[in-house]
Order: C-alpha cells, then sequence, then structure tokens
C-alpha cells in the first residue's frame, strides 16, 4: 500500500510498484484524461504533471511517486468550471476525436506555468512527444496561445492588476 | 429486416405494448398515384430503408425530443451536425435535443458510418423526418384549434396560432402518432430562415474531452468489470503449437485464461495484472510461423503479377480528336496503416444468455451479425452499442477487438469483460489499406489539350468488413475456424479501388479499367477514402505533367478541360485564396502544387493549392501553408467542415511523405510508431486556410474523404515544382525526393 497524491488528494494503492502510473490512475483512481496511446513512451497520450513537469504517465512506474505531487487534466478543472487551457480548447474546437488532446493539455500547461509567454517555435518544439492522427494540429497550437493569453488575463485579475 | 428492428426498438422505449399501425396522414402528404405508374419515389437518405418517423424522432409527453441515428460519432464532429438539422426543421432549442447514437436495440440499421455518407444518409433522413413531424404536429394542432394548419406557426418546441394561443409539442403529441411511414416529400424550411443550420455551433462532445470526462468505450468501468488482454500469433497463419499456461494461471488476479485454437487471451481482475500474465502467455506460447508475404520493396511487380479479374469501367471514344504527343507514367501507393492513436478497445458482457457488446465499430449491425455468427447465437440476442474510440479513419481494429471481447465474455458470464489491444497488436494486425499501382498515358492535341486518356488501376478491394464473422480476427483464429469471406470489388458509382478512377475532366477519348485482385497477401480493409487517395494522387499528378508538356499553367489546364461549375468554382476560390497566378516563381528552395477532385464524382468538392519547402541538402520536404476551397452542398456547421478539411490535409500530408506498412516475409515490423513514423509538431504547416462554397438548399454532400486524394497531389506537385523531378511512389520520402535532385 502506497500513499499517492494527485490532484491535491492522498489516494491509498494498492498495485504493484512496477505499475505503470497510468494503470494506477485510470484502474485505481477510476481517472479518464491520461490516455493508453502506445504504453511505449513514443506518443504522449499518458502525460500528467508531476512536481511541475510533464510526465510519460505509461512508462513511470509508481515506485518513482512517492511524496510527489501528480496533476491530472482532471485536477486543472470541470466543464462547469474550466481552466483557462480547457477554455481555450473548448473555444477553439481544438479536437476532432480528441484521444490524444489530453495529454497534449497537460504538456502545454506544463510549458505555461514555467514560461507564460511562449513563441509559437517554443510551442511546437514543446509538443514535438506528442502524436495527433487527426490532423488537429493547427488548432492545438492556437489553442495554446489563447491558453497562455487567458491565463495571463487571470493572473493579472488574481492579483488586482488591469489585464492587458 | 427493418421491421424487427422497429419492434424491438419500440419495445425498449414505450415498455412493451402493441404496436398500432397509423396511419393519420395529413393533406399535406398526400399524394396521386395512377395504377401503373412508376413505383412511388422514395424519401431521402436512410428514410427510404427506415420509413417510420419515430425511427428517428420520439417526442415524449413532458416535451423531451429524443432523435435516433444509426450513424456513430468517429471524431468528426456528427453527432452536433445532426443535432443542428433536427433542431432547425423541428424548430426547438438546439440544447434540448437528445441524441441516440447507433445501438442494435435503438436505432435505424444504417449500415457502415462511412464514406462521407453520413449527411447525405442520416443528415437528409433526420432532416425530413423532423420536417414531418412538425407538419404532423402543426395538423394536430390545426385540428385541436379548428383554424387552418396555414395560419400556424412552430417557434421554440410549440405550435403558435395567430392569436398567440400556444401548444406545446408534448401537448400536441399522443400515443402513435409519430409512427407513420416518411413520404417522399416534406415541406423543408427554406434555407435563408436557417437559425441553427449554417452555424458553427460548438461541438457536443468536446468539453467532456477536454476535462477528462468518461468520453471513449476505453473509459467504461461497468460494476465487477475484467481486464482481458489478446495474445496474438506472431504473424499471419502462425499456428499454435503449444503453450503451458499452469505458470500463469497462478499469476497474482489472473482469473481465465481462454484458449480456442490459435486465439489465446488472459483475463484479470486488473489492468495491468492483465498486461504482466498476458507478456508472460505471450512468452509461454510456442508457434508455427509460414513465410507468406511478398516483397515489400518491390510492390508493383507483386500486384501487377497476381491475378486480376479485369472491368472496363469506363470508355468513350471520340475519333475526330487524335493525339500528337503522348507520355506514360506509373504511380504506387504502398500498405498503409490507420494508426489510432488509442488502440482498439471492446467491452463485453453476456449475461442471462444475452450478449451486449459496447464497440467503437462503425457499423453496428453488421458487426453484431459478424458476432452472432461466431458466437453461433441468434442476432436477436446480441446487441451492439456503439461508444466513441479514439479516430479510426475507416476500418481498424474495432471490429475485431468487440468480437474478442464477445469471445472473451462467453466464457465468464456475469462479468463484463473490457479487452484493450496494445500497440503492437493495432500496427500489426489492423487491416491495412491496400496497396495500389496506377499506370497512366495520356495524349495532348495540337492545342495542347488532353486528346486521349488511358487509366489502370491494381488494387485488391477496399472492403473487408463484417458482414459474416470471417471477416474477424477472433473468428479466423478458433479451433472451428470461419474462413475469410471471398473479396469482391465494391461497386461503382463508389467503387473501392477504383474510387475516383474515372476522371471528372472531360477528354474526347477515355479508358479506364479496373485489375481487381482477389488475392490479399496483406490484411487490407478500408482506410479513409479508400482508392480515391492513390486514384487522385495519381490523375492530378499526371494532370501537371501533361500541363507541363502543353506549356500551361497547371490551373488554367484544369479549367480547361472542366465544364462542372461547382468544380471550376472550387478550383477558382483555392487559386485565389492562395494567390496563385501563371508563371509565378516561388521562393528559393520552395515550390508551389495545385490539385482538385470531386469525391467518388458525384460527392463534395474539393481543390488545395500549396507550398512545400525542400531542403536540398537532406531532401526533407516540409508543407508551409495550404489554401482548400470545399463545396460539400449545403453546409450544416462550418466550422466542423474545416475541421474536417484542415485534418483531411495535414493526415494526408503524413500519409504521402512518411508513411508505408514495412514486412520481411513472415512478419509485420512496422509495429509501433518507431516503426512506422507519422507527421510530428515540427512538420506542422505554417498555415491552413479553408474557404467554403455554401450551396443553401443544395443537398448534403458530406466531407470526411474528399479532402485525402487532393491534399496528396498538391503536395506532390508542389515538390515537383521546387525540385524538378516528378516523384511517383508513395510516401515521398526524404531520402526518395534527396535521390531524386541528386540523380
Amino acid at each position: 500500500m502506497m500513499t499517492l497524491k494527485v490532484n491535491g488528494h492522498d489516494h491509498q494503492v494498492d498495485a504493484d510498484p512496477d505499475t505503470p502510473l497510468l494503470y494506477v490512475l485510470r484502474d485505481d483512481i477510476k481517472l479518464n484524461a491520461a490516455k493508453f496511446g502506445c504504453g511505449l513512451g513514443q506518443c504522449g497520450a499518458c502525460t500528467v504533471i508531476v512536481d511541475g513537469k510533464a510526465v510519460l504517465s505509461c512508462v513511470t512506474p509508481l515506485v518513482l511517486l512517492e511524496g510527489k505531487q501528480v496533476t491530472t487534466l482532471e485536477g486543472l478543472g470541470t466543464i462547469g468550471a474550466p481552466a483557462p487551457i480547457q477554455r481555450a480548447f473548448m473555444e477553439e474546437q481544438a479536437a476532432q476525436c480528441g484521444y490524444c488532446i489530453a495529454g497534449m493539455m497537460m504538456r502545454a500547461q506544463a510549458l505555461l506555468q514555467r514560461n507564460s509567454k511562449p513563441t509559437d517555435e517554443q510551442i511546437r518544439a514543446e509538443l514535438e512527444p506528442h502524436l495527433c492522427r487527426c490532423g488537429t494540429h493547427m488548432r492545438i497550437l492556437r489553442a495554446v496561445h489563447r491558453a497562455a493569453r487567458l491565463m495571463d488575463t487571470a493572473d493579472a485579475a488574481s492579483t488586482g492588476r488591469s489585464a492587458p | 429486416m427493418n421491421a424487427p428492428v422497429i419492434l424491438d426498438r419500440r419495445r425498449v422505449l414505450a415498455g412493451g405494448g402493441a404496436l398500432i399501425f397509423s396511419f393519420s396522414l395529413t393533406s399535406a402528404f398526400a399524394q396521386d398515384q395512377a395504377p401503373g405508374a412508376a413505383p412511388a419515389p422514395k424519401p431521402p437518405g436512410s428514410l427510404a430503408t427506415t420509413p417510420y418517423l419515430d425511427s428517428w424522432i420520439r417526442i415524449d409527453a413532458d416535451g423531451g425530443i429524443t432523435v435516433f441515428t444509426g450513424k456513430a460519432e468517429l471524431g468528426q464532429g456528427l453527432k452536433t451536425a445532426l443535432q443542428q438539422i433536427a433542431a432547425e426543421e423541428l424548430d426547438v432549442a438546439f440544447e434540448t435535443l437528445k441524441l441516440v447514437t447507433a445501438d442494435t436495440r435503438l436505432t435505424a440499421n444504417e449500415g457502415y458510418t462511412a464514406g462521407s455518407n453520413s449527411m447525405k444518409d442520416s443528415g437528409a433522413a433526420i432532416q425530413n423526418a423532423a420536417a414531418q413531424v412538425r407538419e404532423l404536429l402543426v395538423a394536430e394542432a390545426a385540428r385541436r384549434l379548428g383554424q387552418p394548419a396555414e395560419g400556424l406557426r412552430t417557434e421554440n418546441g410549440a405550435v403558435i396560432s395567430a392569436n398567440g394561443k400556444r401548444l406545446t409539442y408534448g401537448d400536441l403529441v399522443a400515443a402513435d402518432m409519430l409512427h407513420v411511414q416518411a413520404q417522399p416529400k416534406s415541406k423543408l424550411k427554406d434555407s435563408a430562415t436557417f437559425k441553427v443550420m449554417g452555424q458553427s455551433i460548438p461541438r457536443v462532445d468536446i468539453p467532456a474531452k477536454v476535462t477528462g470526462g468518461a468520453a471513449y468505450v476505453q473509459d467504461m468501468r461497468l460494476p465487477g468489470m475484467v481486464h482481458a488482454r489478446i495474445v496474438r500469433p506472431p504473424s499471419y497463419g502462425a499456428q499454435l503449437t503449444e503453450c503451458d499456461t499452469a505458470a500463469i494461471e497462478k499469476l497474482p488476479g489472473v482469473i481465465k485464461i481462454v484458449r480456442d485454437g490459435n486465439f489465446l487471451a488472459v483475463v484479470a481482475e486488473k489492468e495491468f495484472q492483465s498486461i504482466k500474465a498476458m507478456n508472460a502467455l505471450s512468452a509461454a506460447a510456442k508457434w508455427k510461423e509460414t513465410a507468406s508475404l511478398p516483397k515489400q520493396d518491390d510492390l508493383l511487380k507483386v500486384l501487377t503479377s497476381l491475378r486480376s479479374q479485369d472491368f472496363t469501367i469506363f470508355e468513350h471514344s471520340n475519333p475526330a480528336v487524335t493525339g500528337q504527343k503522348t507520355i506514360e507514367a506509373t504511380y504506387t501507393r504502398p500498405y498503409q496503416s490507420h494508426g489510432s492513436i488509442g488502440p482498439s478497445c471492446a467491452v463485453a458482457h453476456f449475461t442471462d444468455g444475452a450478449m451486449t457488446v459496447w464497440t467503437h465499430t462503425q457499423g453496428v449491425f453488421p458487426d453484431r451479425q459478424g458476432i452472432a455468427e461466431m458466437l453461433r447465437m441468434p442476432p436477436a440476442s446480441v446487441r451492439l452499442i456503439h461508444v466513441e474510440g479514439s479516430g479510426c479513419y475507416g476500418h481498424n481494429g474495432a471490429d475485431d477487438a468487440a468480437a474478442d471481447a464477445a469471445l472473451i465474455a462467453l466464457a465468464l458470464p456475469g462479468r463484463p469483460v473490457r479487452v484493450q489491444w496494445m500497440r503492437e497488436q493495432e500496427h500489426g494486425w489492423e487491416p491495412y489499406g491496400p496497396a495500389m499501382v496506377t499506370k497512366l498515358k495520356a495524349s495532348l492535341d495540337g492545342n495542347g489539350k488532353i486528346a486521349d486518356w488511358n487509366f489502370e488501376v491494381f488494387s485488391n478491394t477496399h472492403s473487408m468488413r463484417p458482414g459474416g464473422a470471417g471477416s474477424m480476427l477472433a473468428a479466423q483464429h478458433m479451433a472451428q475456424p470461419f474462413a475469410v469471406p471471398e473479396p469482391k470489388p465494391l461497386p461503382l458509382p463508389d467503387g473501392g479501388g477504383d474510387r475516383n478512377a474515372i476522371p471528372f475532366y472531360n477528354f474526347p477519348n477515355a479508358r479506364v479499367v479496373h485489375h481487381f485482385i482477389p488475392e490479399m497477401p496483406l490484411r487490407i480493409s478500408a482506410m479513409r477514402a479508400l482508392g480515391a487517395y492513390h486514384n487522385v494522387f495519381s490523375i492530378e499528378s499526371f494532370m501537371d505533367e501533361l500541363a507541363a508538356l502543353a506549356g500551361a499553367d497547371p490551373v488554367e489546364f484544369r479549367l480547361k478541360h472542366l465544364d462542372d461549375q461547382r468544380g471550376r468554382d472550387v478550383i477558382e476560390k483555392a487559386a485565389q485564396g492562395f494567390g496563385w497566378k501563371a508563371g509565378q516563381t516561388p521562393p528559393l528552395d520552395r515550390g508551389y502544387g495545385f490539385a482538385f477532385a470531386r469525391y467518388k464524382n458525384h460527392a463534395a468538392y474539393c481543390a488545395i493549392a500549396s507550398e512545400v519547402e525542400v531542403n536540398r541538402e537532406t531532401g526533407r520536404p516540409r508543407l508551409v501553408r495550404a489554401v482548400a476551397a470545399v463545396d460539400s452542398g449545403q453546409v450544416i456547421n462550418p466550422d466542423g467542415l474545416i475541421n474536417q478539411i484542415e485534418g483531411a490535409i495535414v493526415q494526408s500530408m503524413s500519409w504521402t511523405l512518411y508513411e508505408s506498412v514495412t514486412f520481411d516475409a513472415t512478419r509485420i515490423t512496422s509495429i509501433d510508431w518507431q516503426t512506422y513514423p507519422i507527421l510530428r509538431f515540427n512538420a506542422v504547416p505554417d498555415s491552413i486556410e479553408v474557404h467554403i462554397i455554401n450551396r443553401p438548399g443544395q443537398p448534403f454532400l458530406g466531407s470526411g474523404e474528399t479532402g485525402q486524394g487532393p491534399a496528396a497531389a498538391s503536395i506532390a506537385n508542389a515538390i515537383a515544382n521546387v525540385t524538378g523531378k516528378r516523384l511517383r511512389d508513395l510516401p515521398l520520402t526524404r531520402k526518395r525526393i534527396k535521390d531524386a535532385i541528386d540523380a
């Protein structure tokens, strides 16, 4: 039994230490967003944030996560109260089948947390580990740019400064 | 075929009770039919085969409205589009509607969600059913109010009289009022008055997908559900010779090992336990393999030497016109993968003698037929419910996974079984888009116009979908296997290998031959656009070769051979949006390309202009920008249409520049994203622009596949433009471009 902190909550997890985080999130904690795509770290569909960094959950064993903070897409916001990155993807209609999108969003979120104004080149380079088969790339890029603007505005509002 | 389905559906919805046939047709629908006249015209779309209005629309006494479609959401935005159509013609608020998609117990049998046919089939059915339902409600209101129907209008789910009296649809609907057959013609709304159709309403499925809601069959968790994994043979035709399962049965969480001939699977309580057990089982299984695959690097010879059935599918001659300059060329396409990002998945539950399967198949009814046959159960005891999966782009592993789940669930009555394919299984076992060869020969007359045109296409069928059990891997691998059905060429005008093989241009002399190859060295089936991808790539590449021979601008050359006004309009729109000018010089190391097609020669029109950069040192190509114009008839959701075309261009670019299935004499060797590389973000264009030519009031033409062929040829033509070398073998890889530059 191990304690895993996911989206701010402690979960007692009864799984072998070599179990990849992906299966703990999906099977034990019953979360949906992190997706099985390849199990090989080649496609990015399983991406979550661990201590602020984008991590491929399909190749990250549980044993490495003791005491760390795991954030999944569910932890950012809800349909009723979406986070800026979620709002941006809705507003840009940046999905077709959407299977790859949760992973894309988590890596973009991690990028925006450390760099609030990334260039187009930086966003493209950051998303390089991620595959999208529907060809939604143009919208995904637009959505990340939009999320950066939304987060900027939200930060400004929360610190009492006026929005740019 | 339809009656039992409707009965079944009604029984479920109404909770039993007799079926009452009611033919209280309003005068609006009445039509004269003289004895001996031609058979009555059928109502449009899938109403022709499923004519009862309540197969499509149900109104509850509380005013709640449910719309039914036999088609499935594949990530193409189908749900949103159909809901818009229903809301428009019913005159109700978009968000008040419920929509039920493909389910063998609840919806019409609309075959497959494929071929860009959903709006033509289901969209037209729902539009006309909704219009006729509204007419029935207005007629009922007229009867109750004692006023003529002409003085009544509908608004927001109610019929309203001139003096403001309001009767809601819930008030008006009576038990079997909507259980009437559709009439051939409907009083459709004037497209000028549309409020919901033609609007870019946000997709209904996106909010859950971007917040971690349960959106896919992969996300299903039923009470008591267990996890299964398959151990597939290492190659086609491999025979399981031994498998000692004793140690594996003792692994933690393992519930059962299912073996039936060459079908091998393991079931465990938890998902990762099933994966560990699968790995152990895979190591324990010994297989006898046969080297049966052809030479991957010589598909041209392979395909043109296999026995074929030859059909002349088009012949047109005008002996007065003769050619002076003749050229010929051969184009090839390799096997290509659908490459869904999420490997196939299904959940099956066998209980009380009935099997329920949740699946991302494109055809719940045909798949049910196959699964029922495999399980030797009556189809009525098998229910298939569509739940979204990862995008499929045609016939991927979805149906096979559904069959896997059903076969395993049969061995575990009472427990829902979730089967998830692994990455290497999806890549190694999905039915690929077939390899193809086209041979073209044409001549120009003295005025630089095409005088004669010869086109031959060599191809397997492009659909091995179920139908029968033999289409599915599990049934092929059982101890008493089901034989793979005989492949058949798909009939024209849609066609399979010959889809879009007949030129849409006007040529005085033309001949098109389809060499249909029954033998299938690799497992193949339908992949987005079927043969149209390669045929349009070939035709539109060759058009540029001929334009060069004639010394003509590619856009002008196309227009010179095209009378169809809507075709001319998309060509002109794309050229204009791109800034295309005859004789233009692109920037250094860049080229411009253009291509056009009307999908299936009777569906949507699409023209694409592109700018491609080629690194002369490495040969690496990059699509810099693309400008498309599309005419899909009446537009339902402009942003949805743009999303489809953007996706088509990007996906087709990936197929065209990078992709081929690899194999040795025995095994498929492209089994993951390292061995089957596809487009990544470093190759994403700077911009894609899509211009829509809306055709208000015209039939829906669909859009899912129209961009695949034009995008490929447009890019190929741009590469030829920048390099001065014509590449005719797909994919147009960095190495092939480099070799051509160096040659």
